[in-house]
């Protein structure tokens, strides 16, 4: 459908850049509000261009101490945030990776028992695990520690399968080209599969990245102490159900500064995929 | 370099499914063993036992007169060439040939020397920094032989590694691997499953069907003398003419009814199978005074002119033949012709099959 009609192209345009202003003016209203003092906000209409107060709103969230959420800055948070979402992505694709390497490249008694098993998990949705998990988290003393923030979430039956897909289209004659040519298990794992798994990596850690970033229920019970809060946990603290009490302009700044690093990551990974599919190494 | 010999090779999948039974071959020092059959034959099966990549339910494999039974691929001092090549995608050229010389451990400028060594034989040195989806199937194929020639081991071994090429190419990496093997003088297992390959490249051929060998031998040897109507029907194209026949009183009959003489042939009261390769066919000139020779009428179906020859379709006694002609044929469909085979050149196979 490729069209050299100049009105053609005109509504093309005009559909795609409504389209754009949908999703982005939000994002950019929100930035609006997050350079405006709380008087400006309250006090409608709010202003359509950035107001003055940048500078003073953002290191007021970052390293101010915010009254909502118990004197921790927005600095900490992002941080908890962070190690969060990188110990389970980091976590799950070790996990995943090296689970459906003993699934698909070994025999042993009970491969299709343990396959199975891991695929149940599918079927069991994080609510219905949730009341169990926490008794085993709270037993272990793990409140309030990043181990028990991450370690739940981290064995992921989703990412199993999808290596285990990957693996299963890698030809056996690699595989036996490899044995002859003297790597044992271990080598053709460094020197072969992971390699060849470079864009399957990158795209799960976007993913999985993404998804440790927005969680919301399970930092939300296993978080008591403000400082151990991640930053979904902490503007659900920020919002007070009287409006005046809400410090807005720094709500404002604490959505914009937890958009970031996701929107960094994917731009970041982005390259890796363009440059997967360019290649297609497989 | 050094000799490889199986001694009772079997191999039987799960508790009855007997792929290899029971297999005795002794390949000479630098010798090239072609095994050749058609698909299920066990012939990759017996490669693959001899690579150590599949056990060995019964028998010995010996290579360099030690048996290496319990010894992994990487410790028999072997080196494959695949049939898909597999070639490690994500590695250059170079890396792909010295990966197996690294894992050995053996020092960076020898393996350097090594590579480059081979590529020079190979004409790969342009290409060494490259990655195999930039290469054509040609190089991608001596990449793969690089692979094995820098290993320097005692055997070589290689799975169908021609039938990914086309007609052209195929026929030129023929010649450089039958080349290379004797430059290098490596004896070589080879498995393929076209005749021609077979007949070209083989100092011992062995021909395999079902599992079992029909026969080894030399390439000619066994084109001249098949063992069994299996092997008569594999080697050589188009492939040997066979058509039954019956004893009686007088002579021979036909699965037409046909008769015709005996000339001295004694064929057993089961039956035999007279066999004749398609160019051993003399068509006389109407003079019937060909003397020990066996001779027939033809009807012929069809002629197919291919250039330098011709074949002629036909039926002998109700079972169809191919004749093969020099140049192009006079025959026109459904001409009858006097054809003679010579004594010398008749093969005759029991109702077993097998060669009387």
């Amino acid at each position: 459908m490729i069209q050299n009609n100049p009105v053609g192209r005109l509504i093309a345009h005009v559909i795609l850049i409504i389209g754009i202003l949908i999703v982005a003016f939000p994002i950019y209203y929100t930035f609006v509000a997050s350079t405006q003092t709380l008087q400006e906000i309250l006090r409608p209409p709010l202003s359509l261009l950035p107001g003055g107060h940048f500078w003073e709103n953002y290191s007021a969230a970052l390293f101010g101490g915010v009254g909502r959420i118990g004197g921790v800055g927005v600095d900490r948070l992002l941080f908890n945030t962070l190690v969060m979402a990188l110990g389970i992505a980091i976590g799950k694709i070790c996990i995943s990776i090296l689970s459906a390497y003993a699934i698909v490249f070994f025999r042993f008694p009970g491969r299709m028992i343990f396959f199975w098993l891991i695929f149940i998990t599918l079927m069991l949705p994080v609510e219905v695990r949730i009341l169990p998990t926490y008794k085993i988290m709270v037993d272990l003393g793990l409140i309030d520690t990043y181990t028990g923030l991450i370690l739940p979430l981290m064995a992921s039956a989703t990412a199993t399968l999808l290596f285990r897909q990957f693996f299963m289209t890698i030809p056996g004659e690699l595989v036996e080209a490899a044995r002859v040519d003297g790597a044992g298990p271990w080598r053709f794992f460094k020197d072969i599969l992971l390699p060849l798994s470079k864009t399957n990596i990158a795209a799960l850690f976007v993913i999985l990245f993404i998804y440790g970033w927005t969680q919301y229920l399970w930092p939300l019970l296993m978080t008591n102490r403000n400082d151990m809060s991640t930053i979904v946990i902490g503007l659900r603290k920020m919002i007070s159900f009287a409006d005046a009490d809400t410090e807005w302009h720094l709500v404002m700044v604490t959505c914009i500064l937890a958009i970031l690093p996701p929107i960094v990551v994917v731009v970041l990974m982005q390259r890796w995929f363009v440059r997967g599919l360019v290649e297609t190494e497989k | 370099m050094a000799n490889v010999e199986l001694t009772n090779v079997r191999k039987v999948y799960g508790s009855s499914v007997e792929a290899v039974k029971g297999i005795n071959i002794a390949i000479e020092d630098g010798a090239l063993c072609v095994l050749v059959g058609p698909s299920g034959c066990g012939k990759s099966t017996l490669l693959r036992m001899i690579a150590g990549l599949e056990s060995i339910t019964d028998g010995t494999v010996k290579i360099d007169n030690k048996v290496v039974n319990e010894l992994g691929p990487a410790e028999r001092d072997i080196a494959m060439v695949f049939q898909n090549y597999a070639l490690y995608p994500h590695m250059k050229v170079y890396d792909n040939m010295a990966y197996g010389l690294r894992n050995r451990g053996m020092p960076k400028d020898q393996i350097d020397k090594r590579v480059k060594d081979a590529a020079q034989i190979l004409e790969l040195t342009q290409l060494l920094e490259r990655r195999p989806k930039e290469l054509s199937g040609g190089q991608r194929q001596r990449v793969a032989m690089g692979r094995a020639i820098v290993r320097s081991p005692k055997v070589f071994l290689f799975d169908e590694p021609l039938s990914n090429l086309d007609a052209k190419l195929r026929g030129q990496m023929r010649v450089e691997i039958k080349n290379l093997q004797r430059q290098l003088g490596v004896t070589s297992v080879y498995v393929t499953h076209d005749q021609l390959e077979a007949m070209t490249l083989a100092d011992i051929l062995v021909v395999m069907n079902a599992g079992s060998v029909e026969q080894i031998g030399a390439p000619l040897d066994i084109y001249e003398k098949p063992a069994s109507t299996f092997v008569a029907s594999f080697i050589g194209a188009p492939p040997m003419n066979l058509v039954p026949v019956k004893a009686d009183h007088s002579g021979l009959v036909l699965k037409d009814g046909t008769r015709i003489g005996a000339e001295g042939l004694s064929i057993p009261a089961t039956g035999a199978l007279i066999g004749f390769r398609p160019e051993d066919l003399e068509v006389s000139a109407g003079t019937d005074t060909h003397i020990g020779g066996l001779a027939l009428d033809l009807k012929v179906l069809g002629v197919e002119p291919v250039g330098a020859e011709s074949y002629v379709y036909g039926i002998i006694g109700g079972e169809r033949v191919v004749v093969r002609v020099p140049g192009r044929s006079t025959s026109n469909t459904d001409d009858q012709l006097r054809v003679i085979i010579p004594k010398q050149k008749l093969h005759l196979f029991g109702a077993d099959g097998k060669r009387i």
